[in-house]
Order: structure tokens, then sequence, then C-alpha cells
């Protein structure tokens, strides 16, 4: 392992002392830093599919479905516009913040309180994917949207839409997994021994990614 | 900060309560920030989801809608990145390496967007009656 000098150069100084330098380029934990160039990658993955989703949506001649009627829903009478989707934003939202404490705790060695959180967390991704199942389950059954086509308008909105909220659920459903594994470990004093819990951190990234892509999800494919 | 990690690792004695009493002196480690800071970024996220969702509640629509619309999102996703995410407290050379990037999709959305016009054109000169 490269050792850095006790004090490191600060500003474009220093991204040239740590670009060019015989020395690790960035110095964080190994994890950390592939977690971010996956994160990196998997940018460009969720941008090809919202540029495409544009492509479509500019080029179609049909109207394009009100996704405000199409995911509102009706509560004790009243006809909210959108509300599942506000509900799932509220839900990962929270899901972020618990992690975020989660890290936190991590840092300070609070076994059983980053457990907890990251256990939540991972409870509230499950629930985000179980609305999300229900949503799915509601435009194919009652609203008969399929990939190749719906009765609401342009036949391009259910591609978009299963592949866009799907690989996205998808990433939800990896990140509960991951989690609970990581607050297992963490609750048997794996991270402990380590000496680290650096890899706390490294989860909390994927998990704040997913919350990061679905802020760009609901701006673009539910409110435009 | 790797160096003191590695040194926390080689040092770290065996009894957890000691790794806590070690965390919690000389050495401290990683990303650590006042809870209060997460706390008042989670409440600002959820604020500007609100005010996304206002805007469609409200029927904006038009230019406003669309300014707004991306407004509130980049405010909500600078600060997941930068304070959740801890990018605000990475040196410059990550900064630059994971941020840079996705500036070249600016290239591909520009790109498609004049590709889904042409079509748009084609098909409404040759397909639409």
């Amino acid at each position: 392992m490269s050792h850095q000098p006790a004090t490191l150069e600060s500003g474009f100084k220093g991204v040239t002392a740590d670009w060019s330098a015989d020395k690790q380029a960035f110095p964080v934990p190994w994890g950390k830093a592939m977690m971010w160039i996956f994160l990196l990658s998997d940018t460009f993955i969720f941008s090809c599919f919202l540029t495409s989703y544009m492509n479509v949506r500019m080029s179609t001649t049909d109207p394009w479905p009100n996704t405000a009627e199409v995911f509102a829903l009706t509560v004790g009478g009243h006809h909210i516009p959108l509300l599942l989707i506000a509900i799932m934003t509220m839900v990962l939202i929270t899901s972020s913040g618990t992690m975020a404490m989660a890290v936190n705790f991590g840092y300070r060695r609070d076994r059983k309180r980053t457990a907890q959180l990251m256990f939540a967390t991972a409870a509230l991704g499950l629930c985000f994917v179980g609305m999300q199942a229900f949503e799915w389950t509601k435009l194919i059954v009652d609203e008969g949207v399929r990939p190749w086509g719906n009765p609401l308008g342009a036949a391009q909105f259910g591609s978009s839409f299963f592949m866009i909220t799907g690989f996205h659920g998808l990433h939800v459903t990896g990140g509960v997994i991951y989690l609970s594994v990581v607050a297992y470990r963490v609750l048997s004093g794996f991270y402990d021994r380590k000496g680290t819990y650096e890899t706390v951190e490294v989860a909390g990234l994927y998990w704040h990614f997913v919350d990061l892509v679905w802020v760009f999800i609901f701006a673009f494919f539910y409110l435009w | 900060m790797a160096v003191r990690q590695h040194d926390i690792a080689n040092d770290v004695p065996a009894d957890p309560s000691l790794a806590h009493a070690a965390a919690h002196g000389a050495h401290a480690e990683g990303q650590q920030h006042p809870i209060k800071l997460y706390l008042w970024i989670w409440l600002l996220l959820f604020v500007f989801s609100a005010f996304s969702y206002m805007v469609d509640y409200f029927q904006l629509q038009g230019a406003l809608r669309w300014t707004l619309i991306i407004v509130f999102m980049l405010i909500k996703a600078s600060f997941i990145v930068a304070i959740f995410m801890h990018m605000a407290w990475e040196r410059l050379a990550l900064k630059l390496a994971i941020l840079v990037p996705p500036l070249t999709l600016l290239i591909l959305i520009a790109l498609m967007a004049i590709e889904g016009d042409y079509t748009f054109l084609t098909r409404l000169a040759s397909f639409v009656k």
C-alpha cells in the first residue's frame, strides 16, 4: 500500500500532485474509489435510458399519456394525481436519510445503531419495491399497458416505462440485499475485527446513488 | 485519510470496546460530520420534493414548468452527491474524475434531440395523414 505524504496539497496543485506523482492517485479506501467508478458507469447506463426515452417521446406523433393521470390514486373519493409516486419518492428519501445516519454511526463504531439504521434502510427499500410492484400490476392488469403498446397514447410509453423503472427497481432490489448483508456483518462484529467501517460508507454510496437516479426519473418521466 | 485508516487498522485492539475508544480518541476515522447536517439535508430534500410535486399539482405548464422541474431536480441531486455521498469533502482529483465525465452526456442529449426532432418531422411528412 503506497503511503501518502503527511500533508496533501489542495486545489488544482493537489490534482496535479495526485495524478502525476508516483503514488496512489486517490487517497481513499480502494472500495470507495471502485464504487465511485462503478457508479460513474451506472450513470451512463441510466443516462442512455433517459436519453432514449427523450428521443422516442420527441419523435412520436401520437400524444404521450398524461402521467399525472396514469399514476393517480383515488383515496376516500378524492382523486389525487401522482400520489403513489409522491409516496415512493418520500420513502426513498427517508431511506437515504437513514443510510446517511448509518454511515455516521458506523464511523463512531456504534455497532448496534449502525445495523439498526441499515436494516431500516433496507426495509424502506423493500417497501419501495413493493409499491413499484403494485404500480406495475395496476398498469399491466388494469390499464393494459404493454411494452409494445397501450390504450392511453403513444406506444413508446410502455417500453420506456418498463425499461427505466424496471432497471431502477432492480437496483433497489440489489441494494436491499447488499445492505442486508453488510448490516448483518456490522451486527456480527465483522468490521470491528477488520478494524474499519468503510464498507458501510461504500454501501451507502450505492444506496444514495439509487436515490439520486430516482430524482432524475421522477423529474423526467413522471413530472415532465 | 488513507494513512490514518491503515494506522487504525494496524493498531486496533481485538476488544471492540477498546476499538470504540480508539475511534473516539486521537484519530477520528473516515467521514464524520454532525448528525444535524444530515437531518437538515434530509428535511431540504423533502421540501424540494414537495415543491416539484406542487409543480404538477398546480398544473404549471410550458417553460415555467420545465425550468422549475429541472431546478428542483438539480438542487436535490447536488445535495445528495455533495452531502450524503460526501463528495464535498473529497479531494479535487476524485471530484473531477467522477463529476466531469458525465458532462459528455450533454453531447449525446443534444444529438438525440436533433435526431428525435428530425424523426418527428419525417413521420409527420410521410406517415401521418
